[in-house]
């Protein structure tokens, strides 16, 4: 049942673990996921077998998102553990429901160099999200709760202050209603294979019902434009632009399964964006995308009219392009 | 860098505060962006963090979302927390937990708003300075002071200049008071927007677009705003051309608008000193914009224009064709203005005997300015008070900051 890049990706980590030698495999240290304590290095949790190649330790699941966050073009490693004995629980298409003691994993990597990695840890209390960056010597990674700023060249050859969120600010996205959530583990936007298999090893109750699966970014340009700019709205932009969340009073829901237009931006007019909204009067005008404050601030790295706010350092071109094509092709 | 003073204890103990209060002093200088910060997530309930004299140079935007925290400088013109070189975050700080209070420090040149609170009850801004120091430009942040989303709302004695919208904004929103406030060369001094149980009192708004405006606008998750006082306020010399970027709703506010109520219900305009705004000392509209949103009520209600002084308005309104009305009315136009619509249910305007004003007598909601066929004001005086039961912040906010 598991799929072919199922099985590469469990290949390349046991060719990892194999490479490392006679090194006894990492166990994840289960306490330091669900103890009232701020874990100052990764290392403290056990996650990688090897750290610098990213070779997670066993338990630890790789996984990707059919359409992922776009993060100044950073490779992004995802892990998922779920403690021992126990299983996640699926939630139809939403989000997975994660047993306490699970953890997430993400780690950002530029030309082959990790930067930061960031955990969410699921506690007694709720989700925890921590931002931790990388050594010069790629050994390990220390808490940094305030964040950071790195120099970074991103893919596309741009010198940019990367900029590590600090705790707060992982909950600017990670908030809903108060509460901190994952983000990334939505059954819609995770493989059926990967799914399957998560069952299969016993970490899933059951496989879950999707009707709606998101489209996988690198095939945007084959087939359904708006299922794509759909997708891309709704996993980059989303957890801030919905009921119960940082930009809820903006009343701009742009939600996967949102379908009443105005909800989403069409003739919709802006709230409280100031200067944001670069002399446009609505956040999307069908068939105009260049008349769409909701396109004009994609478009922009400036601070106070870019969007995302947060984790931005560059303006994702591919995703402008499928938003624009989206608007473009909208009918009045 | 948890420092634990024998004062702050014993200050902890007499205020009923967690005896585990501590008070976190943060000194301006090298890596302050990090100190801060630090310092503002790992504070726990009841901790008051210092901000030392000096100017905190700051890259990135900074938040707090611990409960029951106070920030407190050394004086809005000591503590400046600037955000010229700021790279990242929508503002200069963002609060997102409850019970905390702002005071005596100043926010300068934020890239987007300048404090936001957000569902963030029970919160204080007091002595607090925001201002974006290159005067009112379009390319300045947006607001100022923008508690949103909360209930339980105290900024007293503020002050904001150079917001490209408004300088204290308080939207969706409930039990509020702005008071003694001093708000210059913002598109909007103060703005009340879909938000309830409001007073705005005691404040002076001059050189802004418009001094004080109170609105109620469609397709927002909270809706209905209403009861709302505006009193005891200087509103003068409202004079600076609106600089908002287009696009902005504020963007159609006239030079030389005193206090603008636009849609809402039950508010009360009285005892305010209203001079020279030139196009006019009070105004009263409809939402002037097609909308589609079914629970949206774009006309003023029961809106009351109390006993207010009305001195040398109205000589050149901002208006189409503004110089002939004016003209028209013997060279000033009258301090009230009334675009003329209402529900048709609830009165619309009342105002006292005497209010000198006029009405633009528009059509239809939406309908152009020049639809209108202006004529004198005939709207009735009230008869009994329209606002009932205690208004503004609940008087805890107010023990907060007293002595």
């Amino acid at each position: 049942m598991k799929s072919r890049a199922f099985l590469i990706l469990a290949a390349l980590a046991l060719g990892g673990a194999a490479a490392l030698g006679a090194k006894a495999p990492v166990e994840v240290n289960a306490n330091a996921i669900t103890e009232d304590l701020l874990p100052p290095a990764l290392s403290e949790f056990g996650f990688f077998a090897d750290p610098a190649r990213q070779v997670p330790s066993q338990g630890v699941i790789p996984y990707r998102l059919n359409t992922p966050l776009y993060s100044d073009g950073a490779e992004k490693l995802r892990f998922a553990y779920v403690p021992p004995g126990q299983k996640a629980r699926g939630n139809g298409e939403g989000l997975i429901d994660f047993p306490a003691g699970t953890a997430l994993i993400k780690t950002f990597k530029f030309n082959g160099r990790l930067i930061e990695t960031r955990v969410m840890l699921h506690r007694a209390g709720g989700w925890l999200a921590l931002p931790y960056r990388w050594n010069e010597s790629q050994t390990d990674a220390q808490l940094v709760v305030a964040g950071a700023r790195m120099p970074v060249t991103t893919p596309d050859g741009e010198e940019i202050s990367y900029r590590i969120p600090n705790k707060n600010q992982c909950k600017e996205c990670h908030g809903l209603d108060g509460a901190v959530i994952p983000l990334g583990p939505k059954a819609r936007n995770l493989s059926a294979e990967w799914l399957a298999g998560m069952v299969t090893d016993g970490r899933l109750d059951a496989m879950p019902q999707v009707h709606d699966t998101m489209p996988l970014w690198e095939a945007r340009g084959e087939g359904d434009v708006a299922a794509s700019a759909r997708a891309y709205l709704d996993v980059n932009c989303a957890h801030c632009h919905r009921p119960g969340a940082t930009a809820s009073n903006s009343g701009l829901d742009l939600r996967w399964e949102q379908d009443d237009p105005h909800s989403y931006g069409v003739f919709k007019r802006p709230v409280a964006a100031g200067r944001g909204a670069g002399g446009l009067e609505f956040s999307i005008v069908p068939g105009e995308p260049d008349q769409s404050i909701l396109l004009h601030r994609m478009n922009s790295i400036e601070p106070g009219v870019a969007m995302p706010e947060l984790g931005k350092g560059t303006i994702d071109h591919d995703g402008v392009a499928i938003v624009r094509q989206w608007i473009a092709e909208m009918r009045q | 860098m948890r420092i634990l003073k024998g004062a702050a204890l014993i200050a902890a103990f007499a205020a009923a505060s967690p005896v585990w209060a501590e008070t976190i002093t943060v000194e301006a200088g090298e890596g302050a962006q990090e100190r801060l910060q630090e310092a503002l997530i790992l504070a726990r309930p009841g901790d008051e963090i210092v901000l030392g004299a000096g100017r905190f140079a700051l890259s990135d935007g900074l938040s707090l979302d611990v409960d029951n925290v106070t920030i407190r400088g050394a004086g809005a013109e000591h503590s400046v927390l600037d955000f010229t070189d700021q790279q990242d975050a929508g503002e200069g700080l963002l609060v997102t937990s409850d019970y905390v209070t702002l005071r005596d420090f100043a926010v300068e040149n934020p890239k987007g708003d300048g404090i936001k609170s957000k569902g963030a009850d029970q919160i204080v801004y007091y002595k607090v300075r925001v201002t974006w120091t290159g005067g009112p430009l379009g390319t300045n942040g947006a607001y100022g002071i923008y508690p949103v989303e909360s209930t339980g709302v105290l900024v007293d004695s503020t002050m904001v200049s150079g917001a490209s919208d408004a300088g204290i904004y308080v939207g969706q929103s409930r039990d509020i008071t702005v008071r003694n406030s001093m708000v210059q060369y913002n598109v909007a001094g103060i703005e009340i927007e879909n938000s309830r149980n409001a007073l705005v009192e005691g404040n002076l708004a001059t050189h802004n677009t418009g001094g004080i405006l109170v609105f109620d606008l469609p397709g927002l998750p909270v809706m209905g705003g209403g009861d709302v006082r505006v009193t005891g306020n200087l509103v003068t010399t409202n004079d600076v051309a609106n600089f908002a970027p287009p696009g902005n709703i504020v963007g159609g506010v006239k030079r030389g608008t005193g206090i603008l109520v636009m849609a809402n219900e039950n508010v009360l305009v009285d005892e305010n000193l209203l001079e020279a705004n030139d196009t006019a000392q009070i105004m009263v509209v409809a939402y002037t914009l097609p909308f589609t949103d079914e629970r949206y009520n774009p006309y003023p209600r029961n809106v009351v224009v109390g006993e207010n002084l009305y001195q040398n308005g109205g000589s050149n309104p901002d208006l189409d064709g503004g110089q002939s009305l004016a003209e028209a009315f013997g060279g000033a136009l009258p301090a009230v203005m009334w675009d003329g619509l209402g529900d048709g249910q609830t009165p619309a305007l009342l105002a006292v005997a005497g209010t000198p004003g006029w009405s633009v007598n528009l059509p239809r909601q939406g309908a152009d300015p020049s639809e209108g066929t202006p004529g004198p004001l005939d709207v009735p005086a009230p008869k009994s008070p329209i606002l009932t039961g205690p208004i503004g912040a609940p008087e805890e906010l107010s023990r907060r900051i007293a002595g």
